[in-house]
């Protein structure tokens, strides 16, 4: 019952070295500053806490009910663990529980897990919690509004996570964009009701019967760094997304643009954050311009923290 | 009602079992990263990696075709890579009759390369997980400077599946019991299925959160001031030593086929 390999789950195999170890990278900065974050947040009861929570997320992603066709849906759990222990904390506990997927049941792959890592745990979360606060920013606080809020949480989180995933595999050259991205998105479309659907109704029962649960989770330390995270996060996806379009000789991702007919588009990139996004002194198209993107990503994650720690000290210091 | 994990380790008295569980991980790592680095269409380095897997699956007493019967694992995946086929240029192979795609040899190369890839690397994270028990498997990885909380968290939740996961068992059970159901009625949406399984997730998750302050209070009436002691120790011994040599000169070799054959 609970080997489902997943969609999201990438093997190895699927993306290039140099995609793998960016991957890597990423979630182990993730992780690192989640760990800070959640020791500031929980003290000692941190390990207890959320090593019982990471085995709730498995148990519960067992649990499954019959979709039509034969297939069966069930959580993921990124965006559920966001909203209610916070994203840092639900970091942490999606990267447990992506570990042990993979080394235990080969589900995920062992030299690809860094962006399991940071598609399932980091992006499901971070996009989770954005939303659900937002929402709740802009329709309130009372029962049907985190409800309300908790689905959008769901269903958005996966979505991003499988735009992610496309682009990765795209960049490896396992598959062209412009086939898996609809394909990814279109499969989650309809995962994502599920997802939403059971993140909404989990979020009414804590509600009904723990409401300070919930507040609690609303108002995990951090805050302002996950929001100023999640805004990065999207905005490196963006990048991504059209970074194939703003690099200078025709490679793999360049001619499935090309195909497209957004290469007329891409002759005059507004954005140039490396001259045509390949760097000098390392040879092969593809390759630097996957090494520029991560970096490009890396540099815009970067300012995003300095930004949200000096407006953190700011609002601690008006507090 | 009780879920077992545990066996997806199988006990062997054989020198793989044996061996420093750092060695094993560091040798698979190693041994992945080979295969990824192995250039497109070089079908014989693949070979070369398979036949080394075997060898070594051999070893382990696991019997030659133990981590083939479970490498179906990857399988729906592969679907994702199915496209490459039709996408890259180059001399044509096949013409689809009626659809008017064509397969090109890049195409073919691309595609069996990832396939192959994917299907030989789940192989070898079979292998590391059926001949090492899955604490020192965590232990390992502590060791190789995986962060401390998380390999800590990690081994937390070890521990507490098999409790959640009865637990999430007897709500099921539970559940059926109170729920009449007759053949004859419709089969209700998927919808409020959803909406059921969110509902037990939920008290589920309260349930979980409430066993973890009460794991923690029984923790710290024990002395526990925030650091994990683990008992068990692994010292490199001599053949430990040997292992991890004669590994990764195996996994040079590979490396040699393609520098003196293939370029």
């Amino acid at each position: 019952m609970l080997l489902r390999p997943e969609p999201l789950h990438i093997p190895d195999g699927f993306l290039s070295p140099v995609v793998a170890v960016a991957g890597w990278i990423l979630a182990m900065i993730f992780i690192s500053i989640a760990i800070r974050q959640t020791k500031n947040q929980l003290g000692e009861r941190q390990v207890p806490l959320m090593g019982i929570l990471a085995a709730f997320i498995f148990a519960a992603q067992a649990i499954n009910f019959p979709v039509a066709g034969g297939t069966s849906g069930h959580l993921l759990g990124g965006a559920l663990a966001a909203i209610v222990v916070g994203p840092w904390a639900a970091t942490l506990i999606m990267s447990a529980v992506i570990g042990v997927q993979a080394l235990l049941f080969q589900d995920g792959g062992l030299l690809v897990m860094g962006w399991n890592i940071v598609n399932m745990g980091v992006i499901t979360a971070f996009t989770g919690y954005a939303i659900y606060k937002l929402l709740l920013r802009i329709i309130g606080q009372g029962r049907g509004a985190r409800i309300g809020a908790a689905f959008a949480a769901g269903w958005f989180s996966v979505q991003i996570a499988a735009m992610a995933t496309s682009v990765e595999l795209a960049a490896s050259g396992t598959s062209p964009l412009k086939f898996v991205l609809p394909v990814m998105v279109g499969v989650h479309l309809v995962i994502g009701i599920g997802e939403g659907l059971i993140t909404a109704a989990a979020v009414g029962v804590i509600q009904a019967s723990r409401p300070d649960v919930l507040i609690a989770g609303e108002r995990a330390p951090g805050r302002r760094l996950a929001v100023f995270t999640a805004v990065g996060l999207a905005f490196a996806l963006l990048v991504a997304l059209f970074s194939p379009l703003a690099s200078s000789s025709p490679d793999g991702l360049e001619r499935v643009a090309a195909e497209m007919g957004f290469l007329a588009l891409g002759q005059d990139p507004t954005y140039e954050i490396f001259p045509g996004y390949t760097l000098p002194f390392i040879g092969g198209e593809a390759l630097t311009t996957i090494l520029a993107v991560t970096v490009g990503t890396m540099i815009v994650f970067g300012i995003a923290w300095l930004i949200a720690r000096t407006s953190a000290v700011r609002e601690a210091a008006g507090d | 009602m009780h879920f077992d994990l545990t066996d997806q380790y199988q006990d062997r008295p054989s020198s793989i079992h044996d061996l420093d569980p750092r060695v094993k991980v560091v040798l698979t790592i190693l041994y992945i990263l080979g295969l990824s680095l192995t250039p497109e269409a070089a079908w014989f380095v693949f070979l070369v990696f398979f036949v080394m897997l075997l060898l070594v699956v051999g070893w382990a007493q696991l019997g030659l075709t133990y981590t083939i019967r479970r490498s179906y694992i990857a399988a729906p995946f592969i679907l994702a890579a199915l496209p490459i086929f039709f996408m890259l240029d180059g001399p044509t192979l096949i013409t689809l009759p009626g659809l008017g795609w064509t397969v090109s040899a890049a195409g073919f190369d691309r595609f069996f390369t990832i396939l192959i890839r994917t299907w030989i690397g789940v192989q070898a994270g079979i292998l590391l997980t059926v001949s090492t028990r899955f604490p020192d498997l965590i232990w390992a990885l502590d060791e190789l400077h995986v962060p401390k909380v998380l390999v800590a968290i990690v081994s937390f939740m070890y521990r507490y599946l098999f409790v959640l996961i009865d637990q999430s068992m007897r709500m099921r059970q539970a559940r059926a019991s109170r729920s009449a159901v007759t053949q004859e009625s419709r089969r209700p949406s998927a919808i409020w299925h959803a909406k059921v399984v969110g509902m037990m997730v939920g008290s589920l998750f309260l349930r979980s959160l409430e066993r973890s302050e009460r794991v923690y209070a029984a923790m710290a009436s024990r002395g526990y001031e925030g650091e994990m002691r683990i008992l068990n120790s692994f010292h490199m011994r001599p053949q430990d030593w040997f292992g991890l040599t004669m590994g990764s000169i195996v996994l040079l070799i590979p490396l040699f086929i393609q520098f003196i054959f293939i370029r």
